[in-house]
């Protein structure tokens, strides 16, 4: 912990003078609520307006909210959201070009209007996948700036895990389920049969400032070792867990395994585990001009190393097979990205596998290509 | 180059438009104010057709020509074919350029073993003129350059000029021909062990069909020449050219940052897989 | 001047060949010569010769209805012209044509034939260095097959 260290614990109450503070110094406060039979981030103003009371279950392709026996605010794991729709749009207008004097062409920056986030409940995971976009679109040679403007100016309230779903694996990926940095405050939720508070503890000067503006009472070494306990019970509840080998080069050195073809027979390249996932960033420009052909804007969006286009160079797309698609996506994720960013690019969310509508398994495939899968065991 | 939005375009002038081949037209624009007109041999830019989209395209001209910049095109996407049609005062987008180059500086004092494939000689010729430029730094030079048939020839009175000069030998081979040509047919991959050089001081430029250059780089392989030494140029999907928009991934490598000139030794392997 | 022994022993293609085989078979070898545009023989016909070229340049070519003939492969100095004389029925599988002056040590294939088949060894060591040139003739055709340097399809 550093200077910022200031901690205390809170109340609802004190949980809704924070959205306040936040909403007051001109941020967007974000966080999650139930929408559409899951929960999603939005936007976010009254503590009574997030997901109490309510968890998740999640498996292979599976999803589903359920009631919760408490009424916990932050009770279930990550949904089909995460900030990289917030931080990374799945839509930026990049320029626009106009055709000036009949012939001579004109760009201009599209208007690039950045709110000020503060997003609630970010999950040690969801941190972890922050960093490795900070990694991806900031620190080269040619930062994004729309990512960075939006990345500069966030609020990060993270979130000590609770609970862990049926396809949570951060645990074995080395990112969570504590929050170690890189947050301006971060929660516990802290809650037994009388009381319901938040642990609260800063990691920044501005969160260390919000946080000296909430009521609450000293935290004491009993609510540091509750907090603990949260994450511990949360640790031992991993739906799943990823091998502990050298990933990068099992993958590396089995690049015509059999199992590409068996994933293939399965995938249906609909490309959902690259939508929402956290960490994914390729993205496509498009072009659209208007009717009268003088102004054209270029934009770009999220795109998918499923989509057929995505590796087309004139006469073909390169990765014409799924099963090319699929080992092109896994072996980017856990391998190749660890040569170019220093990282492995999976933080163990599980949003792939349970958004997956066939549930394929990420940990499962690494397993059947280092080959432990027991016979029998199901696919 | 590091502008604060590397992804906008600035418009230039098409000075001049020759037609090379039947669909492939050389391109000259007016240099943006980011470049001044300044690249390395094997370079790239992004053109932007209005309303159709931006391609990559190599530069193709001499780089110690600063008041132009020259591509050379093939008519086959719908930007390509838009580009092909542009006449002079025309205006374009560019962003570049981006991309490594050729390993000229690594080169000085070896003989050079430059072998091309149809288009591929473009992006080869800035190499080429710049040895020109500094010829006392590089040793002999071989320029072995393969096309489908004798009207596919590039640049051939070039060719032939580069073939008068001292220390400077050009062998072209097409894949067939009618019986007017008096030159040779066969595949590139073959010519190289019917080469005189020496492996061990020899650097390797290859840029051609990546089918032409994986079989041309086994060949200089057999012929004794390092995987370092050897250079090939790929090509993937590129639609950012800043390493951000994951198209142009190859293994480890973004082709429009790591590349598009990568050395062998870090492609070897995975030039063999099907669909990688 | 050098005797026909020499040039044959000489030619790349029976370079290092152990020399008592190489005066065996030089009884099957004559000098000849081609002018430009004159064909060391046609498809279909009795491939009786096997030919070694010196210097010059030779145009291996197919017949196409309704089109000049179109080459596929040139031979230069040191290579070798025609395989079928080889291979039962003994006939060319396609047309060679002399592209500039060509001289070349023709070898009978009939006496080339017999002497291989009385001596097996001397048969191997000879379809070793056949060998090769028919796999590289191969590696090449699929190449051209591939059309690498075709005109992609056009993009939808």
């Amino acid at each position: 912990m550093d200077d910022h260290g200031v901690s205390s614990v809170i109340s609802l109450d004190g949980l809704q003078c924070l959205l306040d503070a936040l909403a007051r110094r001109g941020y967007q406060v974000v966080g999650p609520r139930v929408r559409d039979q899951a929960i999603v981030y939005d936007e976010l103003s009254r503590v009574e307006e997030l997901p109490a009371g309510w968890t998740d279950e999640q498996d292979g392709g599976h999803y589903r909210l359920k009631r919760r026996n408490d009424q916990a605010l932050f009770g279930y794991a990550v949904g089909p959201h995460s900030w990289k729709q917030f931080l990374h749009p799945p839509r930026v207008g990049l320029w626009q070009a106009t055709v000036v004097n009949e012939d001579r062409l004109h760009f201009e920056p599209v208007r690039d209007e950045a709110p000020r986030y503060a997003f609630i409940g970010v999950r040690a995971c969801e941190l972890a996948a922050i960093t490795i976009q900070d990694r991806v679109l900031m620190e080269d040679n040619h930062a994004d700036p729309h990512y960075r403007r939006r990345r500069e100016q966030a609020f990060l309230v993270a979130l000590n895990c609770s609970e862990a779903g049926g396809t949570c694996f951060c645990d074995s990926m080395n990112t969570g389920p504590d929050v170690k940095s890189g947050y301006d405050l971060v929660l516990t939720e802290l809650l037994d049969s009388d009381t319901h508070h938040f642990l609260i503890q800063s990691g920044s000067a501005e969160g260390a400032e919000i946080l000296s503006e909430l009521p609450g009472e000293l935290a004491t070494d009993a609510h540091f070792s509750a907090a603990r306990d949260v994450v511990e019970r949360t640790r031992r509840n991993m739906g799943r867990s990823m091998p502990k080998t050298d990933i990068p080069a099992l993958l590396m050195d089995n690049l015509e395994h059999a199992r590409w073809d068996d994933v293939a027979e399965r995938c249906l390249s609909c490309a959902n585990c690259t939508m929402v996932c956290p960490t994914c960033f390729c993205t496509t420009m498009e072009d659209t001009s208007d009717l009268e052909g003088v102004t054209a804007e270029s934009s770009r969006r999220w795109d998918s190393c499923f989509n057929a286009d995505f590796s087309y160079i004139h006469g073909g797309s390169v990765r014409n097979s799924t099963r090319s698609r699929y080992r092109q996506w896994m072996t980017h994720k856990l391998a190749t990205w660890v040569d170019q960013f220093g990282t492995s690019g999976c933080v163990g969310c599980g949003r792939c596998i349970t958004w997956c509508p066939v549930g394929i398994d990420l940990t499962e495939e690494v397993r059947a290509i280092q080959g432990d899968s027991s016979p029998g065991e199901q696919t | 180059m590091n502008s604060p939005d590397a992804w906008m375009p600035e418009p230039v002038r098409v000075l001049r438009r020759k037609q090379e081949l039947e669909t492939t037209w050389t391109l000259e624009l007016e240099p943006g104010q980011a470049s001044k007109g300044a690249f390395a041999p094997g370079q790239f830019n992004m053109l932007y057709v209005f309303g159709v989209g931006e391609i990559p395209i190599s530069l193709s001209g001499d780089p110690g020509q600063t008041d132009r910049l020259v591509h050379t095109v093939r008519a086959v996407g719908p930007a390509s074919r838009q580009l092909a049609t542009l006449r002079p005062m025309a205006t374009v987008g560019l962003r570049g350029p981006f991309g490594t180059g050729w390993p000229l500086a690594a080169a000085e004092g070896s003989d050079l073993l430059i072998i091309a494939g149809g288009l591929g000689l473009a992006p080869l010729r800035p190499a080429i003129y710049h040895v020109l430029n500094n010829r006392e730094r590089y040793g002999r030079v071989v320029l072995l350059y393969g096309t489908r048939s004798p009207d596919d020839i590039l640049f051939r009175e070039q060719l032939d000029a580069w073939n008068r000069l001292p220390d400077f030998d050009v062998h072209i081979t097409v894949d067939h021909a009618g019986s007017d040509w008096i030159g040779k047919v066969g595949v590139v991959p073959a010519l190289v062990p019917t080469l005189a050089f020496d492996p061990e001081d020899t650097v390797a430029m290859v840029c051609g069909p990546e089918i032409m250059m994986r079989f041309t780089a086994s060949a200089l392989r057999d012929a004794g020449v390092d995987d370092q030494s050897i250079y090939l140029s790929m090509e993937r999907n590129m639609k950012c050219a800043l390493g951000h928009c994951g198209h142009c991934q190859f293994g480890s490598t973004f082709v429009c940052k790591d590349g598009p000139v990568l050395s062998f030794d870090r492609l070897r392997g995975l030039l063999s897989l099907k669909e990688f | 001047m050098k005797s026909i022994a020499q040039l044959v022993c000489e030619h790349p293609f029976f370079q290092g060949l152990d020399s008592e085989f190489c005066d065996l078979m030089c009884g099957c070898a004559r000098n000849v010569r081609f002018d430009p545009g004159e064909y060391l023989f046609h498809q279909g016909e009795n491939a009786d010769y096997l030919y070694l070229i010196r210097h010059g340049q030779v145009a291996l070519e197919l017949a196409v209805p309704g089109k000049s003939p179109v080459s596929f492969q040139t031979l230069h100095d040191g290579d070798v012209v025609g395989i079928s004389w080889v291979l039962p029925p003994y006939h060319w599988a396609s047309d060679a044509r002399a592209m500039s002056l060509t001289r070349a040590i023709a070898m009978d294939a009939h006496c080339l034939r017999k002497k291989c088949d009385d001596d097996p060894a001397l048969g191997y060591a000879v379809l070793k260095r056949l060998l090769p040139i028919l796999t590289s003739r191969l590696n090449a055709t699929q190449m051209q097959i591939l059309d690498v340097y075709g005109a992609p399809e056009q993009q939808p």
